[in-house]
């Protein structure tokens, strides 16, 4: 009796095991859902409004090693009214964070631009926090020919 | 490939009481990842710059955290509205605790 059920939950635990590596060789690369738990993990369940943010990037990507990633957001950047953050993600690269950003009144536009790696077509989606607590989301996808991970 | 970065700021020497000016760095790093695969088939440690900073006078005024997914010698451009003369101070972490710093200063009026 007892042998039997050992028999059986070796069985079961081998196929759990095969289930799990194959499913972790799939989940090397983040996805939709590893970026929304990113920004649930800053913002909790705070709903993101649209609008606002203008990101910048090309449609197609020949060189997934430097892509040039540009945003900015709408704001008086006042004491009483500015933006206070900006997160952009990607939904298909290795690790779903690429930059965040932190601005301040002093900065006069909420404008910034870098270069990012992308290792395949993929969703770029960038959140900004304003100072009275509200928060904005943009998407754009990017087509990327070369992929920017390397070998 | 180690040389140690350098780094190299754009900020305009005056500006007039108000003026929107640009900002742009750039800063020599291979910004190794932590996803390659040495020959071997060993991972290559990451080791990147993690943060950037800038500061005027000592207050600051913009700063970005960079992961993995910053190209290999990092750019980073943002806007500064220019009030008043003063110094501003760049800083960029590396994951292996070194910082590098630039400073410029700017004439307002």
């Amino acid at each position: 009796m007892s042998s039997g059920l050992t028999r059986r939950s070796t069985i079961t635990a081998g196929a759990i095991a095969a289930f799990a590596s194959l499913l972790g060789s799939r989940l090397a690369f983040a996805d939709e859902k590893a970026v929304e738990a990113e920004i649930k993990k800053l913002y909790g369940d705070k709903k993101l409004g649209e609008g606002k943010i203008k990101l910048d990037v090309p449609e197609i990507a020949e060189n997934g090693l430097v892509v040039p990633v540009n945003v900015e957001v709408e704001s008086p950047m006042t004491e009483a009214d500015y933006v206070k953050a900006v997160h952009i993600y990607a939904d298909g690269n290795p690790l779903p964070g690429i930059v965040s950003y932190t601005f301040t009144p002093a900065c006069g536009k909420a404008s910034a631009a870098t270069r990012m790696r992308l290792a395949q077509t993929q969703n770029i989606i960038c959140v900004a926090e304003m100072s009275n607590g509200s928060l904005h989301m943009a998407k754009a996808n990017i087509k990327v020919t070369i992929g920017g991970c390397g070998g | 490939m180690t040389t140690k970065p350098t780094p190299r700021v754009r900020v305009p020497a005056k500006a007039a009481a108000g003026e929107l000016i640009e900002i742009k760095t750039l800063i020599s790093h291979e910004m190794e990842s932590g996803q390659r695969k040495d020959s071997q088939g060993k991972t290559i440690p990451r080791k990147i710059l993690n943060k950037f900073s800038a500061s005027f006078n000592g207050k600051p005024v913009f700063s970005a955290d960079w992961q993995p997914a910053i190209s290999a010698n990092p750019y980073q451009s943002f806007f500064f509205k220019a009030t008043e003369s003063g110094e501003f101070t760049f800083t960029w972490k590396d994951d292996d605790g070194s910082e590098y710093t630039a400073k410029n200063k700017i004439t307002v009026g």
